[in-house]
């Protein structure tokens, strides 16, 4: 059952080294991290009056693995000291491969964090130099092993798939591997190429093979065909569970406008049909902390049509898509009556379907939730 | 507009004798230099400063300033003072430059006693520049030829001077060297034009005649009238006919055209200016008719007047239909302005209530939607343009059919006939080969060929006017790499075996885009259309099939492929926002779509099913 408890993400923005693919905010100087969490102490602060219950932590970044695990302990305590925070409340955090032993993740666990999600990527050596991985696919098993013989009963593994290089067939191995160690959950992520990012450069220099939409289809349905066959739930595009109290409970909250509180640079956070940002620069994020303000550097109230086109786009990201009643009472719209040609243009190609009044997408129709949102 | 008076020092605008005034216009080949020229002569005459000057003066339409083209005739009186110490007025007509509006062009001209015919030094004489002469030639006009850009290092004028003897037939000493870009040679041109174009003939006393080359509408003042006053004169408080349907309007105010309107006491003959009559609409003036005085008039009307009649038709549906309010109000308004388009109600099963519109050609009708979509904001689709066809019933009833939707049954259907026009083309003769090809794919007939002077052909075909209109134009400027210049004029209806051509969008019959077809064309025709519409059509989550179709039988078909995978990996916090902006921009480009069935239709692909590969 997911509650309507808000979610509180805090926004560790630091790596030792920045991977080709990824666009998120990070700085690559770790001597800040002090600042840091004392940065977001007093930034929860700011919050208490507006955020009260939380019943999911998640820790990402960034590496949150680069922070010790007395850091980790102040961020926790503040927010316990600033919120009530659920005392079954799902604490996740995001760890690299390479950065932790089995006693700091002991220790982690005596802190309260009690999910993990490890940022794998790929049991391919090749491949993991490719994406400018620090670690190798050996220290990815041994920071599994390293995280079950502490007593992590609940961790994710993050997969990327779609890489120059990569075949269905080595795709399957590194996923076979993968369930080998019965995650709880995986989240296996099609490449994209952000324009900051250096691959996407490489890839305009036509030094790369990105797949064609036809390939990126096969990939994708032989992700879900493999983890479905081996007992897995696809419940987002890209989010696999083991069972349904395994589905990421703080990451649903963004697929379904509930409460979230973002803190630490660029954060995002949602509250009653506002979204606000934070600046994304760690230094500019710090002076405004130590001036005493917000660091938002953006907010956004968002009008009717705009929450319902979100939550159109991403209702048919998962599995339980729109739940109709719901949808027509919240923006006043009867989506079935209004859409029906569609709709059932739709069904019958069958991208989407209808169950317990909810419009679905099916497999097929979860491939292409963009153009779905666009009906 | 404002009124404005001019400066004292202006004396020449006051009492001009008619031996002082000089009209003349400017003719070339597209991008020969036309508006630089005008903005040169209009600077160095005075008539505006600096501040108040900008580019292509004479181009009041922001379409004609991107598109570098001219679509409104336009005139600017001009004070020169020559070097023989007298003041003259030199009125400059401008015209519009493209086959649609030939008849236009021909009044402009026929409003002047001279022009000045500009050659580019570096390309040298065009087809254009050929074809602008003959019309120059036909009006018995004085014709100063001026080489431009000679600034330009790829400029050859001893070729161009060669090419104006041989080729054009005209006196190479005649010419003047000119830069329009560098303000080189205007005086010069200023001199020829006092020297060599005749001033004006006609009496002051005879009983007015004046030439009606354009009309414009505004907002306060309602029609504002170009005309030329060839005998007789004009005053406010006169009132005058309209001689084409005698019609009478007390003249309001009468005056020149500045850089804006300045009032006068009278027009003359020899005087290029306007009159404001509390004319309504432009389309109660005729351009090319003639206006003379209701108690005293004009014992025949000047020569050439012709009824423009629109000879493309085509519907214009809002996309969305509640902007069809919106779509009536502004037809209503554009057509204050543009004599030439008309429109009735109509409706579509595919696409709502619309408007049945009819057009002189295709950049007509091009223009047309551009300014309805730009000046008036609205998003709209025009259905495939037709000609109008005329059937003959078993009941022997004649009707005539502009819309496909109105094609009668054709059990009933005695006889089908068709437009045909006479198209008149010169061209250097190595493209003779292509463009008879071409003409003969378009269901030319009964051609004729003559060669002008040595290297150059005069070539004419009969065909029917469809082909003409669909995408002929552009063809053949293609095959004769711009050196070909073409005109044409209807001559009759002809027997023809028709057929009304459907096109199903799966499977839903879309009758904006039906056509009606030779029926040996039919099957290439459909083909051609599915084709196209499989480019236009943006890819959707389902498959689509296009199918031709005459009555129930399918002649030709292709397929859209779905989309198959266009899902975001990754959607958290800072995703949500960006992909939402991204829909949302998505989705706009989307209103500008019509939906029809399931299927998202854009805009362009109503006008792209009539143009065909070889482009």
């Amino acid at each position: 059952m997911i509650s309507d408890q808000a979610g509180l993400y805090i926004h560790i923005p630091f790596c030792l080294s920045k991977c080709g693919y990824c666009s998120y905010y990070s700085i690559v100087s770790p001597q800040f991290i002090d600042e840091f969490v004392k940065a977001v102490d007093r930034e929860m602060a700011f919050y208490t009056d507006t955020f009260h219950d939380f019943d999911t932590i998640y820790l990402g970044g960034g590496t949150p693995s680069l922070l010790s695990a007395s850091q980790i302990d102040t961020l926790l305590n503040a927010a316990h000291k600033n919120f009530t925070i659920d005392h079954q409340a799902e604490i996740t955090m995001e760890v690299n491969p390479g950065d932790v032993s089995v006693e700091h993740f002991q220790s982690l666990r005596r802190l309260g964090i009690n999910r993990l999600n490890i940022g794998v990527q790929s049991f391919d050596d090749p491949l993991l130099k490719f994406l400018g991985r620090r670690h190798t696919a050996k220290e990815a098993v041994e920071a599994i092993d390293a995280a079950r013989i502490a007593g992590f009963d609940n961790i994710g593994m993050d997969f990327i798939y779609g890489v120059h290089g990569q075949t269905i067939k080595t795709w399957k191995q590194t996923l076979a591997k993968a369930l080998s160690f019965s995650p709880e959950h995986l989240s296996c992520y099609q490449l994209s190429l952000d324009k900051k990012t250096s691959l996407f450069r490489q890839y305009k220099k036509d030094k790369l093979h990105l797949p064609s939409e036809n390939e990126a289809l096969d990939f994708f349905l032989a992700t879900s065909q493999t983890l479905t066959d081996a007992g897995y739930i696809h419940y987002e595009v890209s989010n696999f569970a083991h069972s349904n109290s395994l589905i990421s409970r703080h990451n649903t909250k963004y697929w379904r406008h509930t409460p979230y509180l973002g803190l630490g640079p660029a954060a995002h956070s949602f509250l009653d049909s506002r979204r606000w940002w934070n600046r994304a620069a760690a230094n500019t994020y710090l002076k405004n902390i130590s001036e005493g303000k917000k660091p938002v550097e953006k907010s956004e109230k968002l009008s009717r049509e705009q929450l319902a086109l979100e939550a159109l786009f991403l209702g048919m990201r998962t599995k339980d898509g729109i739940n109709l009643e719901q949808y027509k009472s919240c923006f006043g719209c009867d989506l079935l009556a209004g859409k029906r040609q569609v709709i059932d243009k739709l069904m019958r190609s069958n991208l989407v379907e209808l169950k317990d009044g909810c419009l679905c997408p099916t497999l097929a129709g979860m491939a292409v939730a963009d153009s779905l949102a666009l009906i | 507009m404002q009124n404005q008076s001019p400066p004292n020092h202006w004396r020449a605008f006051f009492n001009t004798l008619m031996e002082n005034i000089r009209n003349f216009s400017i003719i070339a080949h597209i991008d020969h230099g036309k508006s630089t020229l005008a903005d040169r002569l209009i600077q160095f005459t005075g008539v505006c400063n600096e501040r108040n000057f900008q580019d292509q003066m004479l181009d009041n339409m922001d379409i004609e300033r991107e598109r570098g083209i001219t679509i409104k005739s336009n005139a600017i009186s001009l004070p020169y003072r020559a070097k023989d110490g007298k003041e003259y007025i030199l009125n400059l007509i401008d015209t519009p430059g493209h086959v649609d509006f030939s008849y236009e062009v021909s009044r402009s001209l026929a409003s002047c006693e001279g022009v000045l015919l500009l050659i580019d030094a570096a390309q040298g004489v065009q087809a254009q520049t050929l074809a602008n002469l003959y019309l120059a030639m036909e009006h018995n006009l004085e014709i100063i030829p001026i080489i431009n850009k000679i600034d330009l290092p790829s400029a050859d004028v001893d070729r161009v001077l060669e090419e104006i003897d041989s080729e054009l037939g005209l006196d190479p000493d005649t010419h003047i060297k000119c830069s329009a870009k560098e303000g080189i040679g205007i005086e010069e041109i200023l001199e020829a034009i006092v020297e060599r174009i005749p001033p004006p003939t006609g009496d002051t006393s005879n009983p007015l005649a004046a030439l009606i080359f354009d009309a414009k509408y505004d907002a306060y003042r309602g029609t504002i009238i170009h005309c030329r006053v060839f005998e007789g004169s004009v005053k406010a408080g006169d009132i005058i006919r309209f001689m084409y349907n005698n019609s009478t309007y007390k003249v309001e105010e009468v005056g020149h055209f500045l850089l804006q309107r300045a009032k006068r006491e009278k027009l003359s003959a020899g005087d290029v200016g306007y009159i404001i009559a509390g004319v309504k609409t432009v389309s109660d003036v005729r351009t090319g008719d003639t206006i003379t005085l209701q108690d005293r008039p004009c014992g025949q009307p000047l020569p050439g007047f012709k009824e423009v009649k629109p000879v493309v038709f085509a519907s214009i549906y809002p996309i969305a239909s509640d902007d069809y309010q919106d779509l009536a109000d502004s037809l209503e308004k554009y057509k204050l302005n543009d004599a030439s388009f008309i429109y009735e109600k109509d409706s579509s099963a595919a696409l709502g209530q619309g408007f049945r519109c009819g057009f002189l050609g295709l950049l007509h009708l091009d223009i047309v939607q551009e300014r309805l979509e730009r000046e008036f904001d609205l998003s709209i689709i025009l259905s495939v343009p037709s000609v109008c066809y005329r059937f003959t019933l078993r009941d022997k009833k004649v009707i005539y059919v502009d819309n496909p939707t109105h094609y009668p049954d054709p059990s009933e259907i005695d006889k089908g006939e068709e437009p045909y026009i006479r198209a008149s083309m010169m061209l250097p003769e190595r493209y003779l080969g292509t463009v008879m090809k071409l003409c003969m794919e378009k269901r030319g007939v009964n051609s004729n060929l003559n060669y002008t002077s040595p290297g150059r052909a005069e070539l004419s075909y009969e065909m029917p006017l469809a082909e003409v209109i669909f995408d002929f134009y552009d063809r053949f400027k293609s095959v004769t790499q711009g050196y070909g210049s073409f005109d044409y004029d209807i001559i009759d209806y002809r027997e023809s075996t028709l057929v009304l051509m459907d096109i199903l969008v799966n499977g839903e019959k879309v009758d904006a885009l039906s056509q009606i077809v030779h029926r040996e064309r039919a099957r290439a025709r459909a083909l051609n259309a599915c084709d196209r519409l499989k480019d236009e059509i943006p890819r959707q989550m389902y498959k689509i099939a296009i199918q031709g179709a005459i009555g129930g039988e399918i002649i030709a078909r292709s397929t859209i492929s779905a989309f198959r995978k266009d899902v975001t990996a990754k959607c958290y916090g800072g995703d949500i926002t960006r992909k939402r902006k991204l829909l949302e921009k998505q989705k706009a480009g989307k209103k500008r779509m019509k939906m029809i069935g399931s299927v998202s239709i854009p805009q362009s692909a109503f006008l792209a099913v009539l143009k065909s590969d070889n482009d």
